[in-house]
């Protein structure tokens, strides 16, 4: 049979303990008080950039389409997310009005049409979904059919949220303009402030991001997996192989974006805020850098990069607040210069080095296969 | 004669690209279960021929039928395909990252949508067939190998190997030879044989050798300078005098 790469072989058991760690471990100790709710909520922060990096690897990694929009799509997902809880502070906001602060404040005294559902919590949630779907489907069939491909599809994505976040920063959208939404109070009921909220939260994304890997695997490894990398390396091909592909790229561009829009919703109650400069090419190029430093392809590798590159942003913005955009920078040039695959692909890189010592015995069990080849037909 | 309608009719093609005509004014008819051989020399429009063919490229003017009910000019690569004619490329195209295997399974005859590529088994069957294609082109104990690690000729067969997972109709094989040791070639050439009859195939070659042993009382094809310069058994292709002058010339002097 084949022989699987390295990484695959140790992705398994590293996803279940990664998952036990995430989901149980974690908020044990925080419960326990070894783990600061500080700390337990910066995580939180971590997994939900984590699901959005394994978007982008799906997207990347997988089907070679470098998206510049999935900062985009999650920020979409959490200001959907937003409007609901902006409803939710009822009175207690600063003006103790029954609507939103910054709708007070520019003179409105009427809920735009378009907030009314929102006080639904599944609308707010089902519009997670759909808006940020809708607008890839737009976005994607139109790139698509168009057959529009590499960079310019990437520049595209790139103008695209470029055009969106001019857009929120506007007053008239009603959507809070630069100051976006903040100050909830409570999410189903529940108290926002409070650790156990926030545990409760945490543990949802921890939960969530197990299962997007799980899923993303199962997609992978489908034969619509094998289309996706064949797209990848040779979409040409592919055509002259009866597949449609522009609709296989559709359906995976669209499936990703609410990947990240989730991702999104789970982030703004825990992180308490959401506006425009989430939205940026910046933000979704700093999430291609994790997913290039944890290791493209690999779904796993996404998730540590997300997670260690803000680990990092988080320790030196502290330490060294002048120069933590150096220390960022220099680490990614490291990574791409020494570790191409990534902090995933380590293991294989020492594999690989060890194996130049043993290459001669591997050559030789090779002429004896050839040579025990079955003499059929 | 049986008034059999054509497999496929092309009727005054033409394509230029930059002013240069590649195509010049063609029309080209293939019975079903034919093994054509389409000779010529460089630049006489053979590979733009098969672009026209598969969709790849859209011709200035003329018409292309397929099994007189379909245009071929109205649909695009992927429905073509679908209609049965697949097409291996003059340079070996294969998923190099996936292994021989997968290659197949991609190239496999059946369904082609999202639903059925997350949700569609390998069916016994179908996996036996891909056995059985696995040992046609010789590729059995390569089974798991990665497609790009494979020699030169292999790639070759892999990629007729797809045309036959693909239960393609008409196979266009594009310079089969090209690259290939003398045995290779020779091997391929009896590998087509093998395949004549059950598909309808047109195979674009320079090699003569290669097209003496596959075009045995069949009718080759010679283009020239976009258009068909000459067609008939391959004895007559060879004897005929414009022939020798643009083509076979430099070869049998060569001999």
């Amino acid at each position: 049979m084949t022989k699987a790469p390295i990484t695959s072989k140790v992705q398994m058991p590293l996803l279940m303990v990664m998952a036990v760690f995430l989901i149980v471990v974690m908020p044990v100790l925080n419960m326990t008080g070894h783990i600061q709710d500080y700390t337990l909520n910066l995580w939180g922060k971590y997994l939900c950039y984590g699901i959005m990096a394994v978007s982008i690897d799906l997207l990347w990694g997988y089907t070679g389409l470098l998206c510049l929009g999935q900062a985009l799509f999650f920020t979409l997902g959490g200001y959907m997310m937003g409007m609901h809880m902006m409803l939710m502070i009822g009175k207690l906001g600063a003006y103790n009005s029954n609507l939103p602060d910054f709708m007070v404040f520019l003179g409105h005294s009427k809920l735009p049409s378009f907030w009314e559902p929102f006080y639904s919590f599944p609308f707010a949630l089902l519009m997670v979904f759909l808006v940020p779907g809708l607008l890839a489907f737009i976005f994607g069939y139109l790139a698509f059919r168009s057959r529009i491909k590499g960079v310019y599809f990437s520049i595209l994505t790139q103008a695209l949220t470029y055009g969106a976040s001019l857009l929120f920063f506007r007053n008239e959208l009603m959507m809070g303009g630069n100051n976006g939404f903040t100050d909830f109070r409570s999410i189903l009921g529940a108290d926002l402030r409070t650790g156990s909220t926030q545990r409760i939260l945490y543990i949802t994304t921890a939960i969530l991001l197990v299962a997007v890997i799980f899923g993303c695997k199962w997609l992978t490894n489908s034969r619509f997996g094998l289309i996706q990398r064949a797209i990848r390396d040779s979409e040409n091909r592919v055509l002259f192989s009866g597949y449609a592909t522009a609709n296989f790229k559709l359906f995976i561009f669209v499936v990703c974006a609410m990947i990240a829009a989730v991702a999104g919703a789970l982030f703004v109650p825990q992180v308490g805020i959401i506006n425009p400069s989430e939205m940026t090419a910046e933000k979704s190029l700093e999430a291609v850098v994790w997913v290039a430093l944890g290791g493209r392809g690999t779904l796993v590798g996404p998730v540590i990069g997300a997670i260690s590159v803000n680990a990092l942003k988080s320790w030196a913005t502290r330490e060294y607040p002048d120069f933590w955009i150096l220390i960022l920078g220099g680490s990614f040039v490291l990574v791409v210069m020494f570790m191409p695959k990534g902090i995933v692909g380590i293991p294989a890189q020492i594999q690989g080095f060890l194996k130049r010592f043993k290459r001669h015995p591997g050559r030789l069990s090779k002429v004896v296969q050839t040579e025990t080849e079955p003499a059929e037909s | 004669m049986k008034q059999k309608p054509f497999l496929l009719a092309a009727e005054g093609l033409n394509k230029s690209f930059d002013g240069f005509k590649a195509i010049n004014d063609l029309s080209f008819y293939l019975d079903e279960g034919e093994l054509r051989t389409v000779i010529g020399p460089n630049g006489a429009g053979k590979t733009t021929f098969l672009d026209l063919i598969t969709g790849r490229t859209q011709p200035d003017s003329g018409t292309l039928e397929w099994d007189s009910e379909h245009d071929l000019l109205k649909l695009n690569e992927y429905e073509i395909y679908r209609l049965g004619i697949g097409r291996k490329f003059q340079t070996p195209t294969v998923y190099g990252d996936h292994s021989v295997v997968e290659n197949l399974i991609l190239s496999m005859a059946g369904p082609r949508s999202i639903w059925h590529s997350l949700f569609g088994k390998v069916t016994a069957v179908q996996r036996d067939r891909i056995a059985e294609i696995l040992k046609t082109i010789k590729l059995y104990s390569e089974a798991h190998r990665k497609a790009g690690e494979l020699a030169h000729g292999q790639k070759q067969w892999l990629e007729i190997g797809m045309l036959l997972a693909q239960e393609a109709r008409l196979l266009l094989v594009d310079e089969p030879a090209a690259g290939m040791t003398d045995e290779e070639t020779y091997r391929t050439g009896e590998l087509l044989l093998s395949l004549a009859g059950k598909h309808t195939i047109v195979v674009i070659e320079h090699d003569m050798e290669f097209v003496r042993q596959i075009s045995q009382g069949r009718t080759v094809t010679v283009l020239h300078q976009g258009n068909v310069l000459c067609e008939g058994h391959v004895d007559k292709v060879q004897s005929d005098e414009r022939v020798i002058e643009v083509y076979l010339g430099r070869k049998s002097k060569a001999a």
